[in-house]
């Protein structure tokens, strides 16, 4: 270690992965539907694709979880959006090229994807 | 990116549980799931809550799962971390609630709790220098290094109000600033960690150096730059075999990083340190004792002065600190004086942590300020005493301690309080007893662990003890006086006064505050020949009462065949056969057999 630089750089590299390991509640939740149904219909490359996508833009503070199931099969995957503060958004008949866009949008933007959500799917 | 990360602990506790069959049996069951890029499995130093291990938290949930079995493992996976559903049956019932899982910071176990010295304990992986560095990791050392003098280093110290963690609390500032300016030419000094835990029921020197060992190869080498040091010995039990080999892995880390070694930071300053192994005598813990063995000499203390700071290993100006205390450097430099001396009391700054034993609920490691008292620890943090019982004493310092009856337990625990009422501080161990416990034979236990233990070069330590201890006995066998009361009494500020080192000076403290809190107890075995708590073998006798219905239980269960009787007649107990082992009342049916 020759200096201080090179202790910081290895402090931003190790930040996201020591991160999650508090219960703060300021945390942007992203809950993804795992029962049967939702990984039948592809709920893993779905959360694969926001976790992917939040490594890349080095989000901190953003938690993904799963739960069952949610009870609309039909329109699995379902994703949930949690902003600190703010209303549930629930998304859905997700896929990756959707999850990108909602880190995008949703999570660093803070403008919800009017045409993912299931008020605009009845 | 993991989104999910089990934390299993790796301490002494939830190890010897099998936490390490667990962990590899988790990593196979997550690669079985096709879970491993998502789910990381580190593991830990210890949470705590001893008694509930093995321990497993997941985040981000933050799900606190106890006494974890192998068996447990694949429903953890495959409902929790596959499915997203917790598997309710497993947590810590505590943060269970109606709607839905409470914090752990919300448990009565840790609210309470403030963690400074085990901050990193069960929250990073203690074998990877890397996570230690993503939580401020050595930018202590950085700071000091770069930014501050040895001398603004030492005030820092000074003006935290930081003392020694080992037991005496000499404050840790003024040990640096003699060890710094006592010899001005020394041509080599050292720094030494005590790491010789050997106070029965203490066990947090080796919490810290399973669940993060980093912190303290960070502050032995802030130490070294402030004394002008550049060479560090850690003096650590060879009973401690987890703790050792983190420690090692933990020294190879840094020097590969380059945090130990040459050129620290570029700032030109050398450091480096060394592993040294006891073979567990407790006067080792002594600091000259302790020194003398470093050298690789028989351990055997020496008079003081000169005291180490002046001339200590290898005649060196040397600093001894333990490993609790140097746990708390790197967070002073970091935060700053005012922020320790906010927390604790006027004279005692900071945290102390308390390994609870005994009869208590939550047998574990917690971390409170100063100035919490004993029945906060006892009550709200340890959960209180288990069926039902009474508290009797809570017995704090080991074998240098004293016990510390009910009346007192609303005193705020700091060094000069514990001094106050008879105990002291010492590294921290916290025994709990309750209304089974006889106060002549804590008395006695602890005096046969010192007498055992005396390294026999004084002669007050060596035999005074001896006799102190032979008197104990003859009062247990209820063959004591009155009068031997006063002359142990006598016996112990001798030893106190004319032995030659800590061991001696303190040994008759069990003693001294047993009898002075617990005088009727030691009158009922002299007077009226009786144990109270009953547990001193030769004075309890047992008895079987008119209510026996002679279904012969008893007497079959006797190991010794000491009861007889016929069917569906009294029992009798024969008291010269006796061995008072107590299997009858145990398998009694009706209740009629009583100890006396």
């Amino acid at each position: 270690m020759k200096s201080l630089e090179e202790l910081r750089a290895i402090k931003e590299k190790m930040k996201a992965s020591v991160n999650n390991r508090n219960e703060n509640d300021d945390k942007v939740r992203i809950v993804v539907g795992m029962a049967t149904c939702g990984i039948a219909a592809g709920a893993r490359p779905v959360m694969t694709a926001f976790l992917d996508e939040i490594a890349k833009r080095g989000l901190e503070n953003v938690a993904v979880t799963q739960t069952g199931c949610i009870g609309m099969c039909k329109l699995e995957p379902l994703v949930e959006v949690f902003l600190p503060g703010e209303e549930k958004v629930t998304y859905v008949k997700m896929t990756p090229e959707k999850a990108v866009r909602v880190v995008n949008d949703h999570v660093v933007n803070k403008n919800v994807v009017t045409e993912f959500t299931i008020g605009s799917a009845e | 990116m993991y989104r999910s990360h089990v934390l299993i602990c790796g301490g002494t506790g939830c190890s010897s549980s099998g936490s390490a069959k667990i962990l590899s049996e988790m990593e196979s069951e997550i690669k079985k799931q096709g879970l491993e890029n998502e789910v990381k499995v580190v593991k830990t130093g210890c949470f705590g809550l001893c008694a509930l291990g093995p321990i497993m938290i997941v985040y981000p949930e933050g799900c606190f799962y106890s006494r974890v079995t192998v068996e447990d493992v694949p429903e953890i996976v495959s409902e929790h971390l596959l499915k997203g559903r917790v598997v309710t049956r497993l947590l810590y019932q505590e943060t269970v609630t109606d709607d839905g899982i409470k914090s752990l910071n919300e448990t009565n176990f840790y609210k309470k709790q403030h963690r400074v010295a085990l901050r990193n304990c069960g929250v990073i992986n203690p074998e990877n220098i890397e996570e230690y560095i993503a939580v401020d990791g050595y930018a202590a050392l950085g700071k000091v290094l770069t930014e501050m003098t040895p001398d603004e280093v030492i005030d820092v110290i000074l003006k935290s109000g930081l003392r020694g963690r080992g037991g005496a609390g000499f404050p840790t500032g003024k040990k640096w600033q003699l060890a710094r300016n006592l010899v001005p030419d020394a041509d080599q000094k050292y720094v030494c960690c005590n790491a010789d835990e050997g106070d029965p029921g203490a066990f947090m020197d080796r919490s810290v150096l399973e669940g993060d060992p980093h912190a303290l190869i960070e502050a032995m080498a802030i130490a070294g730059y402030a004394i002008g040091a550049t060479q560090g010995f850690v003096y650590v039990r060879a009973e401690y075999p987890i703790a050792v080999k983190r420690l090692r892995i933990a020294i190879e880390q840094a020097r590969e990083y380059g945090l130990l070694g040459k050129n620290i930071f570029g700032s030109g300053f050398d450091f480096d340190m060394d592993i040294r192994l006891g073979a567990g005598a407790f006067v080792c813990g002594e600091e000259t004792a302790l020194m003398t063995s470093i050298e690789g000499h028989r351990g055997e203390p020496r008079p003081r002065p000169p005291f180490p700071a002046e001339k200590g290993l290898f005649g060196k100006p040397s600093v001894l600190n333990n490993v609790e205390t140097y746990a708390n450097v790197p967070q002073i430099i970091l935060k700053g004086a005012d922020w320790f001396s906010s927390m604790g009391t006027e004279k005692s700054k900071g945290t102390k942590v308390f390994a609870l034993g005994g009869k208590i609920v939550n047998t574990g490691l917690v971390e409170v300020p100063m100035g919490t008292t004993l029945r906060e620890i006892i009550e709200d943090i340890g959960g209180g005493i288990p069926n039902g019982k009474k508290f009797k004493a809570a017995q704090t310092g080991g074998p240098s301690g004293g016990c510390i009856p009910a009346q007192h337990l609303d005193t705020p625990i700091d060094y000069d309080n514990l001094l106050a009422i008879g105990s002291m501080m010492g590294s921290g161990g916290l025994i709990v007893m309750d209304e089974d416990n006889c106060m002549v034979d804590i008395a006695k236990f602890f005096l046969e662990f010192t007498v055992d233990e005396s390294c026999g070069k004084c002669t007050p330590c060596r035999i005074g003890n001896k006799r102190l201890l032979e008197l104990l006995t003859k009062i247990t066998e209820g063959k004591g006086t009155l009068e031997d009361l006063d002359k142990m009494e006598e016996l112990c500020y001798y030893i106190k006064e004319n032995s030659l080192c800590g061991l001696g000076q303190t040994a008759p403290n069990p003693v001294l505050s047993t009898l002075r809190y617990f005088r009727d107890e030691y009158v009922a075995h002299i007077v009226d020949k009786r144990c109270p708590a009953g547990v001193c073998k030769k004075l309890v006798s047992f008895e079987i009462l008119d209510t026996c219905k002679g279904c012969t239980k008893c007497a079959r269960n006797c190991p010794v065949n000491a009861i007889t009787g016929k069917v569906k007649e009294k029992h009798v107990i024969d008291q010269a056969k006796c061995i008072k082992c107590g299997a009858c009342i145990d398998n009694c049916n009706f209740n009629a057999i009583i100890k006396k």
